[in-house]
């Protein structure tokens, strides 16, 4: 069994639900086209031996619709075989159904998503913030999200302020010729 | 015969009597066993660790007795990133000590937020709590950490314990 069959014998059944496998370093990604059919197409490839979620992250794709992408890394611990699913979902609607009937680890990995992104999970059994507190208005990894942060107030559990950034995130120039011009100074962010 | 020190002692004359202000006397039993409580956050806790161990003997300036507990402790170490999560239980810790207390800000984290200047962590532990001694490092040697505790035994020593006997702390 190698990471391309497995894509393929997703494919065979879902057919044009599932697209055909794009590969890179030996890394095997299928898109999946509707993000409502995500638990069965799942569910299948649990039943193909993929029975370890490794992660399951969200990308912010700023700018473009639909603006978040959901990637599920699967792995099968009897055949070994990495395997990446990627979904799309809309702003407007920043839901999608959950996969912890499938895999229960799924359970804290969409509480982070929601957490950090704001995509909610149907039928997900509790679905709170993991990292932030309860009563956290903002959802910090979103690319309109300052990294400096909001002042917040959640009186008796948490403050934020917005922390002093003295001119800019500081970067470093990596592939600098020594440390001197290596060290990390303000930038301004171009673009 | 009386010297210019705080503790005069001329063996030859006194023998076995030193002569000192109570002042002096009570603080030199405070200095020097002063009892950290460890607020160990992140890495600075591992040398905070380091110096309790026996290379960099903390127990040689009294403080070995880390007591977990801010009931029976004077000085609370924050070793490590304070988040804005943990800041409420770090204010709270702090509270529940008894007078006197101080506050050592171990690395750079503790004292200004550090690398993190994000939306998830307290720029500095003094936003929230009054600190004596900042100790520079990301983490600081545990020679810095006990340099850092030599200058608050200083410190201890400098205060007017008398007079401000029954006064409570601002």
């Amino acid at each position: 069994m190698t990471p391309q069959r497995l894509a393929e014998l997703l494919q065979s059944r879902y057919g044009a639900l599932v697209s055909a496998p794009t590969e890179f370093r030996g890394e095997v990604t299928v898109r999946v086209a509707d993000a409502e059919q995500m638990p069965e197409v799942c569910a299948y490839a649990k039943k193909l031996g993929c029975d370890f979620l490794l992660d399951i992250t969200s990308i912010d794709n700023y700018g473009e619709d639909p603006r978040w992408t959901i990637v599920y890394e699967l792995y099968g611990l009897e055949h070994r075989c990495h395997l990446r699913l990627k979904v799309d979902v809309g702003e407007t609607k920043s839901e999608l159904p959950s996969v912890t009937g499938v895999w229960r680890t799924a359970n804290w990995h969409e509480r982070e998503i929601y957490d950090l992104m704001g995509i909610r999970f149907r039928g997900h059994p509790d679905l709170r913030r993991i990292i932030m507190w309860e009563g956290y208005p903002h959802f910090p990894l979103r690319k309109d999200f300052p990294l400096a942060g909001k002042p917040t107030d959640v009186p008796d559990v948490a403050f934020t302020n917005a922390s002093p950034m003295e001119g800019g995130p500081f970067v470093t120039t990596p592939g600098g010729k020594d440390a001197i011009e290596r060290e990390p100074r303000a930038k301004e962010l171009k673009g | 015969m009386r010297t210019a020190t705080e503790i005069g002692y001329n063996t030859k004359v006194e023998g076995d009597v030193i002569v000192t202000r109570l002042d002096a006397a009570l603080n030199w039993c405070r200095k020097n066993s002063l009892w950290p409580m460890p607020m160990g956050l992140a890495c600075c806790a591992i040398e905070l660790m380091a110096t309790g161990a026996s290379r960099f003997d903390i127990s040689r300036f009294g403080a070995e007795v880390m007591r977990f507990s801010p009931r029976q402790s004077d000085v609370l170490v924050v070793a490590g990133t304070v988040t804005y999560k943990m800041a409420t239980a770090v204010k709270r810790i702090y509270d529940q000590m008894a007078e006197p207390k101080y506050v050592i800000a171990m690395g750079a984290c503790a004292s200004t937020g550090g690398m993190y200047r994000s939306y998830a962590v307290l720029q500095g532990v003094d936003r929230i709590l009054p600190v004596d001694v900042h100790v520079a490092g990301c983490p600081p040697r545990p020679e810095a950490l006990l340099d850092a505790l030599i200058t608050l035994q200083k410190k201890v020593a400098r205060e007017p314990v008398l007079a401000t006997l029954k006064k409570v702390a601002a």
